[in-house]
């Protein structure tokens, strides 16, 4: 762009116009970079490791969607760093698994119990904490310290009641359906299953329900938004509600495809951090990608680098996200 | 210091608060983290930066002197100013590409930066020793500890504790560093750095290279932390990853916030009065098993967290006019 209109006589050069493509596509760029990947992944090391670990990915990719889809919203509509989304999952997890093993009632209660006790817990910390801060005119820090005591205070609370014990939500841990050549536990297949149904019913409602277009409208813009008619403080209560809920039912989906225990959230906040950055911050459809995106190229670096490390990628890809992109692969640049 | 605070409770008898040698070890937790938190009192307090990493430059000044003192020829003594070097090196690395992002950005960059440490520290097994940590730097420390604490039995003190040297080491420290940082902050430097935080556009438009003022600020964060973390080396005689969790960074911000943002002596003001009432909740005969004390202390810290800055978001002694949170 810059060179097209310092000189516009000459002809951009194809690398040039290859560049310009990518920042003005930057969605679709990623989408083909990791195509190529893949491509590359699958010549060298067989389709089938491929598909294994990229139906791995899928799982855990579901879960940082969910988390960051919350994350990202009440991030771009109230400007809260929520440090204290992880334990929101932490919370969830253990609501279902009170109700899962120590009422011993059936998961799907667990999976809806965990959901609206979460919403409740969301909707109660607005009540008591953010909003009246807001009114105050309180600053970035102020919120964000504030949310990690909150965050110190929700998992050790937790801690105190169960300890840090490792607990199991009874769950089938033994059974795998296999397809295609491919295995997959019969849980994880249920948590990827209830995962995408979730993303893409949220998709839809931010899309085309009036909600959720006033979600993007604030997510936007909250004082223009506010101007135009609409009832910022219901929306931000829905938003709560919404971030809320999907935080548990991440968490249920977590402490079902591995074990509960304090740190669960907290373990996960930073790759849905990244999920959050990946796409864009304030950006629920880049949220809901990112996360996907993420738990796929965690699980695909195994193929090249030993499991331990994996955890390492995602926060590799976020400072590479924040250095190359800081907007995001889906947010349009902005001051940052 | 994190052992410290998941340890059973030593004693819960009331003779036990007269305990010296409990009490030395607080204070020295205490006088360690007044020197990390001075770290961030640079930063947040003076030039607006949110370092949420400073735990990272507390793990690479501990580990970095562990391992030269272990693995190469390089004395104890040398150590301690490469380490010091090697902990503003990372500092630069993670403050050129961060320091240009907007603040809550920059916050999230570094707590990423410095998990990507601790799991560096966690993963890379042959150089730091997994989780089982690094041991066996303190010779030389060891022998002038017993020296000092012979000078003390001299003086008639017979029953000195053994970490009582270690006390006045990093309470001097403290004190030199608390002084000098002081000073620096009245010189031409430390005022633009305060321009910054009140408004970097402005400064920028009388010339002052922000950027640049700002990495000083982040590498000068990182020495501190690289210090903090030679005296909870010291302290331990291991270093381990688990010291370096995010939550130490987050005990640095209540110890700063509790002793008030734009002062460097209420750091240490601050550290003394946090580190003393979540040790003294071992003196509170309750009738809890350990664990759930041990999680009582975080929920107190996280409660202190969400008071001060709901009530008192300059602090317990900061000044007002120069509060940066609410802005």
């Amino acid at each position: 762009m810059e060179a097209g209109t310092l000189s516009p006589s000459r002809e951009p050069s194809s690398a040039e116009r290859i560049r310009e493509a990518a920042r003005e596509h930057p969605a679709r760029t990623a989408i083909a970079v990791l195509a190529v990947i893949v491509l590359a992944m699958i010549a060298s090391k067989g389709l089938h490791d491929v598909a294994q670990r990229g139906l791995n990915g899928l799982t855990t990719g579901a879960i940082y969607a969910l988390g960051a889809v919350g994350l990202t919203l009440v991030y771009g509509i109230l400007r809260l760093v929520n440090f204290a989304h992880g334990d929101f999952l932490t919370f969830g997890a253990y609501m279902a698994y009170l109700v899962n093993v120590t009422w011993g009632m059936p998961l799907v209660f667990a999976i809806f119990w965990a959901m609206a006790t979460t919403a409740v817990l969301g909707i109660f910390l607005e009540r008591v904490m953010w909003g009246p801060m807001r009114s105050r005119g309180a600053g970035m820090l102020q919120l964000l310290l504030m949310a990690i005591g909150l965050a110190l205070v929700i998992r050790y609370v937790i801690q105190f009641v169960w300890s840090t014990e490792l607990r199991q939500l009874d769950v089938n841990r033994t059974d795998t359906v296999e397809f295609l050549g491919l295995v997959i536990g019969r849980t994880n297949l249920i948590v990827v299953v209830i995962g995408f149904v979730t993303l893409v019913a949220t998709g839809f409602m931010l899309r085309y329900s009036l909600l959720g277009k006033r979600m993007r409208a604030l997510s936007d813009n909250l004082d223009l938004a506010e101007t135009s008619g609409i009832d910022t403080s219901r929306v931000i209560l829905w938003t709560w509600v919404f971030a809320a809920g999907f935080a548990g039912l991440a968490g249920v989906m977590a402490g079902a495809i591995t074990q509960l225990q304090p740190e669960l959230g907290f373990e996960l906040l930073l790759p849905i951090f990244a999920a959050v950055v990946v796409g864009g911050i304030g950006n629920a459809y880049g949220a809901l990608a990112g996360g996907i995106m993420l738990g796929l190229v965690i699980e695909w670096s195994t193929l090249f680098i030993e499991p331990r490390w994996k955890t390492a990628i995602g926060f590799i890809v976020l400072i590479l996200v924040l250095i190359i992109r800081p907007q995001g692969i889906f947010g349009r640049a902005r001051a940052i | 210091m994190l052992e410290a605070l998941t340890s059973p409770p030593v004693a819960v008898t009331l003779e036990s608060f007269t305990d010296v040698a409990f009490w030395t070890g607080v204070g020295i937790i205490a006088g360690t983290y007044t020197i990390f938190a001075l770290g961030l009192q640079l930063n947040v307090g003076f030039t607006g930066i949110f370092n949420f990493g400073q735990a990272a430059f507390m793990a690479i000044g501990a580990y970095a002197m562990a391992i030269l003192t272990t693995e190469t020829a390089i004395s104890f003594w040398l150590s301690l100013p490469l380490a010091v070097l090697i902990a503003i090196a990372f500092g630069l690395v993670v403050g050129l590409p961060s320091l240009r992002l907007r603040t809550d950005y920059l916050a999230i960059a570094t707590i990423a930066a410095a998990e990507a440490i601790r799991l560096f520290a966690l993963n890379a097994r042959e150089l730091t020793g997994g989780g089982q940590g690094t041991f066996g730097f303190s010779d030389d420390w060891d022998s002038i500890s017993e020296t000092i604490e012979g000078w003390i039995r001299d003086l008639g003190w017979a029953d000195v504790p053994t970490l009582f040297p270690l006390l006045i080491v990093v309470w001097t420290v403290a004190v030199l560093l608390m002084y000098v940082l002081s000073r620096i902050q009245d010189t031409p430097w430390g005022r633009v750095l305060r321009a910054i935080r009140e408004d970097e556009d402005a400064a920028r438009a009388l010339g002052k290279n922000a950027f640049s003022y700002k990495l000083q600020s982040l590498a000068i964060a990182a020495a501190l932390g690289a210090i903090s973390g030679f005296f909870l080396a010291l302290n331990l005689k291991f270093v381990v990853p688990d010291e370096f969790l995010p939550i130490v960074t987050f005990i640095g911000y209540a110890v700063l916030i509790l002793g008030g943002l734009a002062s460097y002596w209420g750091v240490a003001v601050g550290s003394v009065i946090l580190w003393t009432v979540l040790e003294g909740l071992r003196f509170l005969e309750l009738p809890l098993s350990e664990s759930r004390i041990a999680a009582l202390r975080f929920i107190l810290l996280g409660l202190v967290l969400i008071g001060l800055m709901a009530f008192r978001p300059q602090g317990l002694f900061g000044k007002r006019e120069e509060m940066v949170l609410g802005d």
